[in-house]
C-alpha cells in the first residue's frame, strides 16, 4: 500500500534525468522522497535524518552527476547507507561456558516464547547435548504451560521450577542445567515495558542470577517509531548482545530494525520467519536493505525456491512428459503443492522487484484458487484422479459437494487439466512451438475464477 | 448495554491514560506549546510535523494535519487549539461503542488480529466486562495453534466467570468456534467471544482459515457475526495499517481495540487509521489488568494525546 522508494524515486528523478543535469533544487526533493519512504518504512526520524543527510552528501558529490541513470544511482546510496548501519556479515549465536545461557527479553507480544522454541532445532543442529527451556513468566496466565508445550513438541527439556520469584527461577534452572550437563539453557522471561522500573529492575536480577552467555533483545518487525526508545532502555537496563527480529515474513518493511542497529549498535542476529518452529533464518543485511527499500528480494526468493520445492516430484512429473504419458490429476495436484510450499503465489511475488501488490488479483489467479483446485482434488477417489475421464455429472456433484465448492468449480478444473496435459502430450512430441502458440491463445483466459 | 458516557471507572481510566501517554505531561502541548507562543512560521509547523511523526502517525496523515493547521492559523486561531480541533474532527465520527441490541441472542464477537496484539487479553477483558454487566458469555478457544492458548484463556475465563469452550490442539478451528456457538444457544448465553489464532494479513491460507470461521459463523446466525473487532498494537507502526486495511477487506472488520497504548509510543496510529479507514475504535487498552481497558472516547483520547483546554 505505501510507495516503495523506488516508486517515490521514480517520479523525483524524472525531473532529474529530464534536465539532464542534477542540481540542487531536484537533489532536495528526491531527498525528501527518500525521507518519506523511510519514515513509511518505520525507520525512526532521528535515523532517517542522519541517513538522510549521508545520501545528500554522497548525492550532491560528482558520483551522481557523472551517472547515467541518476534514480538507480539514488537508490544504490540509500541501500549502501543501510547496509552499511545494519552492519557486515550475519553473527551467529555465540556459546560461552556449560551450559551457554540465552535469555530473551522484550515487550509483550513480540514472540519470546515462540522464538524461545524455535531456538531449539537451531541449536541442535550446530551441537551436540541436551537443550533445557525454563520460562520466569509468572504474570502472564498459561505462559510456563506455551513454552512447556513447545518444549515437549521439540524434545527438550523444560525446568518446572518451585519457586515462584524469577530471579530463583532462573537460578535453579541453571543449577539444573549444570547437574544434567546441558549445552544450552534458554531462557524464556515476561513481556515487559521498558518504562516499568520494577521489571526492568527484575530483568537485571535475573540476568545476574545466570549470567547469559547472550541476552536477546527480541522486536517486532512491525514496531512503530518507539522502538529505538524500548530499545535503548533495555540496552541501558542490561547488557545485550543482540536482536532478534520477529514476524518479518509479514509485509511491514522492518525499519525498526534498522533504528535499533543504528542507535544501539547491537547486530541483528536472526530472522523469525513463520508459523512453523523451524522458521528462524541468519540475518543478511543486503537482503533486509532491499525490503525496507521496498526492493523485493530476489535472493531469498531463490533460496525458498531452493529449499523448499521437492526436486523429486517435479523430476517424476518431467519424466512421464518425456514418456508421452498423460498427466493425470494425481501429477496436477503435486504442481499446485508445489506453489503453496513457496508460500503462495503472493509470497513468491512479494519478493520480485517491481511487482505490486494486488498485481496477482487482477489476474483472477491467486492463492484462493490454488487451495480450491487441492481441496477438489483431494475431494476424488483414488480412481478418479488417475482416471479424469471418468467424472461424470454425478461424481461432479459429490466431489462439488465434498470440496464446499460448486459443480462449474470441478468442470473448471477438469477443463483446465485436460488443456495442460494436452500441451504436455504436444510438448512431448516435440511440439514446443505448438504449445507455446496454443499457451498464448489461452492466456487471460485460463485461470479466471 | 455498553455505556459510552464517562463513568467514574473511565474517567479514572483516562487519567491513567493520560499520564501513561505523556508520563506526566501532555504531548504536543507540552513539547510545542512554547513554540505556537510565538506564532506559527514554518519552523513551528516543522517541529509540529516531527512530533507527529514520531507518534506513528504516519506520512499522510502528518501532512494533510499539517496543512489543514496552516489554513486554519491564518485566521488567527490558536494553533493548539486548532490541532486539537483537526484531531477531534478525526476520531470523534469513529467513537462509537459497541452497542448489543436485545435482540442478537447470543451476540458473536469474533476477536482477530496479527500475531502478539493482545487478542487473547482484550477477548479476557471483554468477557470480565460483560459478565460485570450481568450478561452470561461463552468463550470459544479458536486459537488452536499457539501452544497453551487455550490454558491462558481458560484462566481468563475463571477470572471473569465465563464459560470456555475448547478442544484438543490443533483442532479446526472452526468446529470449536460452532461448538462454542451450539453451547450458547442451548444455555440462552448472552454473548459468544471467540479468540482466534494470531495471524499475518499476508499469510493467504491463514487469511482463508479465518473466512471459513466468519463463514461458519454466519451459517449459525444470518447476522453474525455481530462484531468483527480488530485488536491492533498501538506500538507498532505504520503496517498496523495495512493490517486494517487487509482484514477489513477480507472479513468486513466492524471494530477495532487498540492495545498497549501504555507505552511510550503514543498511538499515533489511530489518527493515521481514522484518516485512511472509518472503522469505529469500540476499546483502548492502556496495561495487563483487567482494568486497564476503556470504551474509547474522542474527545478524551484527543485530550490525552494534546493536553486538554484547561492545560
Amino acid at each position: 500500500m505505501f510507495e516503495s522508494l523506488s516508486e517515490r524515486l521514480g517520479h523525483a528523478v524524472r525531473q532529474v534525468t529530464g534536465r539532464g543535469r542534477i542540481t540542487d533544487d531536484n537533489v532536495r526533493d528526491t531527498v525528501r522522497q527518500i525521507r518519506m519512504a523511510l519514515l513509511e518504512a518505520d525507520v525512526a526520524l532521528p535515523v532517517v535524518r542522519t541517513l538522510v543527510e549521508r545520501v545528500r552528501e554522497r548525492a550532491s558529490g560528482r558520483e551522481v552527476a557523472r551517472s547515467l541513470n541518476p534514480g538507480q544511482v539514488f537508490v544504490r546510496i540509500v541501500h549502501d547507507e543501510i547496509v552499511t548501519i545494519l552492519g557486515g556479515d550475519a553473527q551467529p549465536i555465540a556459546a560461552k561456558g556449560r551450559p551457554s545461557v540465552l535469555m530473551l527479553v522484550g515487550l509483550q507480544g513480540a514472540g519470546k516464547t515462540t522464538t524461545a522454541g524455535k531456538l531449539v532445532p537451531m541449536l541442535a543442529r550446530g551441537s551436540n547435548g541436551e537443550i533445557l527451556l525454563v520460562s520466569t513468566d509468572v504474570y502472564r496466565p498459561a505462559a510456563r504451560e506455551q513454552l512447556g508445550r513447545l518444549a515437549g513438541q521439540l524434545g527438550a527439556g523444560f525446568f518446572e521450577p518451585e519457586r515462584s520469584d524469577p530471579a530463583a527461577i532462573a537460578a535453579e534452572a541453571r543449577a539444573e542445567a549444570v547437574r544434567r550437563g546441558c549445552r544450552w539453557l534458554i531462557l524464556d522471561t515476561a513481556g515487559r515495558l521498558h518504562i516499568d522500573e520494577a521489571l526492568m529492575a527484575e530483568a537485571g536480577s535475573i540476568h545476574s542470577a545466570v549470567e547469559p552467555a547472550e541476552t536477546l533483545f527480541v522486536l517486532d518487525a512491525m514496531a512503530g517509531q518507539d522502538a529505538v526508545n524500548s530499545a535503548r532502555a533495555f540496552n541501558d537496563a542490561l547488557p545485550l548482545t543482540g536482536v532478534i527480529l520477529t514476524k518479518a515474513d509479514g509485509d511491514a518493511r522492518g525499519g525498526a530494525a534498522l533504528s535499533v542497529r543504528e542507535v544501539t549498535g547491537l547486530p541483528i542476529k536472526l530472522l523469525g520467519t513463520g508459523e512453523k518452529l523451524d522458521a528462524l533464518e541468519p540475518f543478511v543485511p543486503e537482503r533486509f536493505a532491499s525490503r525496507i527499500l521496498g526492493m523485493g528480494d530476489v535472493i531469498g526468493l531463490v533460496e525458498q525456491v531452493e529449499s523448499r520445492v521437492d526436486r523429486e516430484s517435479v523430476e517424476r512429473v518431467a519424466r512421464k512428459v518425456k514418456r508421452g504419458r498423460e498427466l493425470n490429476l494425481v501429477d496436477f495436484r503435486a504442481q499446485l503443492e508445489q506453489l503453496s510450499n513457496l508460500g503462495g503465489l503472493d509470497s513468491v511475488l512479494d519478493k520480485l522487484p517491481g511487482i505490486k501488490p494486488g498485481a496477482l488479483a487482477a489476474t483472477g489467479f491467486d492463492d484462493r484458487v490454488v487451495r480450491r483446485q487441492m481441496a477438489l482434488i483431494d475431494s476424488m477417489t483414488p480412481r478418479e484422479r488417475r482416471y479424469p475421464a471418468i467424472i461424470d455429472g454425478s461424481r461432479k456433484r459429490r466431489i462439488a459437494a465434498g470440496a464446499g465448492l460448486a459443480v462449474q468449480d470441478v468442470s473448471r478444473l477438469l477443463k483446465q487439466h485436460r488443456r495442460l496435459a494436452k500441451a504436455m502430450k504436444q510438448a512431448a512430441r516435440g511440439g514446443m512451438e505448438r504449445m507455446l502458440a496454443q499457451a498464448q491463445r489461452g492466456r487471460g483466459g485460463h485461470w479466471q475464477r | 448495554m455498553l455505556s459510552g458516557s464517562t463513568s467514574e471507572g473511565d474517567s479514572g481510566f483516562f487519567g491513567r491514560l493520560r499520564s501513561r501517554l505523556n508520563r506526566g505531561r501532555a504531548w504536543l502541548a507540552g513539547d510545542l506549546a512554547g513554540l505556537f507562543a510565538g506564532g506559527i512560521d514554518a519552523e513551528t509547523l516543522e517541529a509540529l510535523e516531527t512530533e507527529l511523526l514520531l507518534a506513528d502517525v504516519g506520512v499522510e496523515a502528518t501532512q494533510a494535519l499539517v496543512d489543514a493547521l496552516q489554513r486554519s492559523t491564518k485566521n488567527g486561531e490558536d494553533a493548539v487549539e486548532a490541532l486539537r480541533g483537526k484531531v477531534l474532527e478525526l476520531l470523534d465520527p469513529l467513537a462509537r461503542p459497541l452497542d448489543i441490541p436485545n435482540g442478537a441472542k447470543p451476540f458473536v464477537i469474533l476477536a482477530v488480529g496479527v500475531n502478539g496484539t493482545g487478542k487473547t487479553t482484550t477477548v479476557g477483558k471483554l468477557a470480565h466486562r460483560f459478565v460485570a454487566e450481568g450478561r452470561s458469555v461463552v468463550i470459544a478457544a479458536a486459537d488452536t495453534f499457539r501452544a497453551a492458548a487455550v490454558e491462558q484463556l481458560a484462566e481468563w475465563g475463571r477470572r471473569a466467570g465465563a464459560t470456555v469452550v475448547s478442544q484438543a490442539d490443533r483442532a479446526d478451528p472452526a468446529a470449536v468456534v460452532h461448538d462454542a456457538l451450539a453451547t450458547a444457544r442451548a444455555r440462552g448465553a448472552d454473548v459468544v467471544i471467540a479468540d482466534t489464532a494470531g495471524r499475518l494479513h499476508s499469510d493467504a491460507g491463514l487469511m482463508d482459515e479465518l473466512a471459513k470461521i466468519h463463514r461458519v459463523v454466519s451459517r449459525f446466525d444470518t447476522q453474525a457475526p455481530h462484531e468483527t473487532l480488530l485488536v491492533l498494537d498501538a506500538s507498532q507502526g505504520q503496517n498496523a495499517l495495512v493490517q486494517a486495511e487487509r482484514f477489513n477487506d477480507r472479513l468486513g472488520v466492524t471494530g477495532l481495540a487498540i492495545t498497549k497504548l501504555d507505552g511510550t509510543a503514543r498511538g499515533g496510529i489511530v489518527i493515521a487509521i481514522a484518516r485512511r479507514l472509518a472503522l469505529p475504535i469500540r476499546f483502548v487498552a492502556i496495561g495487563e489488568a483487567i482494568e486497564d481497558f476503556a470504551v474509547f472516547s474522542a474527545g478524551e483520547f484527543t485530550d490525552a494525546l494534546i493536553g486538554d483546554r484547561a492545560a
